[in-house]
C-alpha cells in the first residue's frame, strides 16, 4: 500500500460572478506515488461556510500526513461546502477555550473544526477532533482515534463523513472506495489494462488485475469486499468474482460469446449479466449459490447494462430493440419490458438510486454524450454534465453525487457531479487513461 | 466510376475462380492500391479505402485464388481482412459482401483452416452495449462467410467492444477505423 510522506498544498482561489467558487487543489507528492490533480470545475451556490483549522501536532510529526488538509479537501469535494482557505483564518485555535465565538461569528463562518494529531511513537497515532456550531457557541461533535501510518487516511476521511453528518444530516460518503479501469498504450509496446481500487480522492490506489487483455465492467459486492468484473485474459470474455482481502477469485461466467455487465443484485446473493449464448445479446440472473441461471430478456435486439431496483424486484437495463439504445425496464418475475427514456435518440447505462427515486445513463446526440438524470415520479429529464464522451454513471453511497467516465484533452479521468447537477470535479489521475468508475458501498 | 468497375472486376473473378485460382490484374487497380497503402500507413487498416463507409471500397489486388497459401499473399484479394461499419450499425454494405464472400469461399475451400471474427467499436456510447454491438457486427459477418458452405466450427466470434481501437484519435477518421471487424485466420 502506497502511503503519502509529504505532500505541497496549495490552493488558487478565484471568486467568479454568482458567488461560484473555482478551487484548483494540487497535491505534489514523491516520484513514487501517482500524481492526482482534483479539480473543481463546478462551484455550488450556497454552500456551507466551514473553518478547518489546521490540526496541532504534538511529538515528532515528521513527514505524516495532513488530516485538516485532507478533511478540507473532502468537504470541499463534496460541494456542500465552502471551507475557508488556510491562510485567510481569523484565528487558530487549538482547543475549545482558544475559540473565540464572536470573533468567527462576524467572519460569517458557521462551524469551525480544530483537532489535534499526536505522534506517540513511529507508526503509532492519536488523532481527535472537535466540531464546533459558532452561533450556539458550543462543542456539536467531538471524537479520538487510534492510528496507524495505513489507517491514517482512512480516519481522515471518516472525520470528514461525522462532520458531514452532524451537519447535513445525511450520511458522508468520503470514506468509501473506488473501482476503476486504467489503460496505457505506448507505441510498440503491448497496451496494459489494470483494474484498481482506490479511495474516492484517488488515494491509496491498489491493483485488483493487470492485464495486456482488456478488463471492464467493475461491479461490487453490497458488503464491499468483493469486485465481480469481465476479463479477456484468456481471449474471451469471462467474469469472475474476486476477494479483495484475500485476491481469490473465481469464474463465474464463461459461455460462448457474451459474458458482460455483471452487477450484484441489492442482497448480494444474485449476479445480472450478459450472455449471448443463444446467439444474441440477453440479460440473465445467476444465483451464486446454486449457479442456477434464468433468463430475464429474450429479443432479437440488444439488451445488456443491467441494473437492480432498490428492492431487487425488477431490472433496468438497455435494449436497441426500438433501434437506437434506449432504457427498459422489467420485473424479474415477468412480463413484457417497459420502455424508461423516450427523449434522445441514445440513452444506455442506467444506474437507480438506492430510494429508487433516480434513475441516472448516458445520453447521446450526435457525437456527444452527457450523463443526465431521470425523476422516476415525474419522468422530468435533466442533463448533469457537458460531455463530449461522458459515460459510466455511479451513484455515492448516500446518493448525493455521480461519479463517471470524463475527458480532459482527451485523456479519460474520473469526474464527478453533484445529483442535482450544482457542483462538478475532475478527478485527474496520472496513470494512463481512467474509466468506468463504480462507487464502493458504506463500510460495514 | 472507378470503383465500381473494380468491385465488379472482382465479382467476375470470383466467379470465375470458382474452379481454378484465376489471377486477374489490371494496371489501374494496382495504381489505385499503391495510393491506397501510403495514405492508410500505420494504421493497421490493410489498405482499405478511406471512404469505406459511404460505399467506395478498393482492395488491395486483383488476384484471386482460393489455395491455402493464399491467405498469406499480400496480392490476393484475401489480403483485406478487415470489414468497417457505421456507427451503431451491424449492417454490412454491399462493397464488402463480395470481399466477406471470397473469405467464405476460401474457408470452404481449406476446411484446415479457421478465422476468428474480432469484433469493435468506436469509443462513442457506452461499453458493455458497445461489447453487444460489436457482437453483432462479428455476428453478421459470420452470416455471409458461412453462407459459402463453410462449416461453423471454422468461424469463432469474440467481440471486444471499444476496448481495443487501432486508431487513437477522436475524430471521425479514427472512429470510422476503429468500427470494424477484424477477420484473424489460424491453422486448425
Amino acid at each position: 500500500m502506497k502511503k503519502v510522506l509529504s505532500k505541497c498544498f496549495m490552493l488558487l482561489l478565484s471568486v467568479k460572478k454568482f458567488l461560484s467558487l473555482i478551487f484548483l487543489v494540487f497535491f505534489l507528492l514523491p516520484a513514487a506515488q501517482a500524481a492526482l490533480r482534483v479539480e473543481i470545475t463546478k462551484g455550488a451556490d450556497g454552500a456551507i461556510p466551514i473553518a478547518v483549522v489546521p490540526f496541532e501536532l504534538l511529538g515528532n510529526a515528521g513527514n505524516t500526513l495532513n488530516v485538516s488538509d485532507i478533511v478540507t479537501v473532502d468537504l470541499q469535494r463534496s460541494g456542500k461546502f465552502s471551507p475557508i482557505e488556510k491562510n485567510k483564518l481569523i484565528a487558530t485555535p487549538k482547543d475549545l477555550e482558544e475559540v473565540n465565538y464572536k470573533l468567527w461569528r462576524i467572519a460569517g463562518v458557521d462551524h469551525l473544526v480544530i483537532g489535534k494529531l499526536n505522534v506517540i511513537k513511529p507508526n503509532q497515532y492519536e488523532v481527535s477532533f472537535r466540531l464546533i456550531d459558532v452561533f450556539k457557541g458550543v462543542q456539536v461533535l467531538g471524537f479520538q482515534f487510534a492510528a496507524n501510518d495505513n489507517s491514517l487516511r482512512g480516519i481522515s476521511h471518516h472525520i470528514s463523513d461525522l462532520i458531514y453528518e452532524k451537519i447535513t444530516g445525511q450520511k458522508g460518503a468520503f470514506d468509501t472506495k473506488i473501482a476503476y479501469v486504467t489503460t496505457e498504450r505506448k507505441q510498440g509496446v503491448q497496451p496494459s489494462y489494470k483494474l484498481q481500487v482506490a479511495d474516492t480522492d484517488g488515494y491509496n490506489s491498489q491493483t485488483v488485475l493487470n492485464s495486456t487483455q482488456p478488463v471492464m465492467s467493475p461491479s461490487w459486492s453490497p458488503d464491499g469486499s468483493k469486485l465481480a468484473y469481465v476479463s479477456f485474459e484468456k481471449r474471451k470474455a469471462e467474469i469472475y468474482i474476486q476477494n479483495l482481502y484475500s485476491q481469490q477469485r473465481e469464474k463465474v461466467s464463461a459461455f460462448k460469446g457474451i459474458n458482460g455487465a455483471p452487477v450484484w443484485s441489492p442482497d448480494g446473493k444474485k449476479l445480472a449479466l450478459t450472455l449471448s449464448k443463444k446467439g444474441n445479446a440477453d440479460i440473465y440472473v445467476l444465483t451464486l449459490a446454486t449457479k442456477k441461471l434464468q433468463q430475464i430478456t429474450r429479443h432479437w435486439g440488444i439488451d445488456t447494462e443491467p441494473s437492480w431496483t432498490p428492492d431487487g424486484s425488477e431490472i433496468v437495463f438497455t435494449s436497441s430493440r426500438t433501434g437506437k439504445p434506449q432504457i427498459y425496464r422489467v420485473a424479474l418475475r415477468g412480463g413484457s419490458p417497459k420502455r424508461v427514456t423516450f427523449e434522445g435518440r441514445y440513452n444506455a447505462s442506467p444506474e437507480i438510486s438506492s430510494d429508487g427515486r433516480t434513475l441516472i445513463f448516458v445520453q447521446g446526440e450526435g457525437n456527444i454524450f452527457k450523463i443526465a438524470s431521470m425523476d422516476l415520479q415525474t419522468g422530468f429529464v435533466q442533463t448533469l454534465t457537458d460531455g463530449p464522451l461522458d459515460e459510466s454513471p455511479s451513484f455515492s453511497p448516500n446518493g448525493s453525487m455521480i461519479i463517471y467516465a470524463s475527458t480532459d484533452k482527451f485523456k479519460g479521468v474520473l469526474a464527478a457531479v453533484s445529483t442535482d447537477g450544482r457542483f462538478k470535479q475532475k478527478l485527474v489521475l496520472s496513470e494512463g487513461d481512467v474509466r468506468e468508475p463504480t462507487w464502493g458501498p458504506f463500510r460495514k | 466510376m472507378k470503383l465500381t468497375k473494380i468491385v465488379s472486376a472482382l465479382m467476375l473473378a470470383g466467379l470465375l475462380s470458382a474452379c481454378a485460382p484465376d489471377n486477374v490484374k489490371d494496371a489501374d487497380t494496382a495504381a489505385d492500391n499503391d495510393q491506397q497503402s501510403q495514405s492508410t500507413d500505420g494504421a493497421q487498416t490493410g489498405g482499405i479505402d478511406g471512404a469505406g463507409t459511404e460505399g467506395g471500397m478498393a482492395l488491395s489486388g486483383a488476384t484471386v485464388s482460393y489455395e491455402k497459401s493464399a491467405i498469406n499473399d499480400a496480392n490476393n484479394v484475401l489480403a483485406e481482412k478487415v470489414i468497417y461499419f457505421d456507427f451503431d450499425s451491424d449492417q454490412i454494405s454491399a462493397d464488402y459482401q463480395e470481399l466477406i464472400a471470397h473469405h467464405g469461399k476460401y474457408l470452404a475451400a481449406n476446411s484446415d483452416m479457421s478465422v476468428r471474427l474480432e469484433g469493435h467499436a468506436d469509443e462513442r456510447g457506452s461499453r458493455e452495449y458497445n461489447v453487444a454491438l460489436a457482437h453483432r457486427r462479428a455476428q453478421s459477418v459470420r452470416r455471409l462467410v458461412l453462407f459459402q458452405g463453410v462449416n461453423a466450427e471454422q468461424v469463432s466470434i469474440i467481440s471486444y467492444g471499444e476496448e481495443k481501437p487501432v486508431a487513437l484519435g477522436h475524430d471521425d477518421e479514427s472512429w470510422r477505423l476503429n468500427r470494424r471487424v477484424e477477420l484473424v485466420y489460424e491453422a486448425r
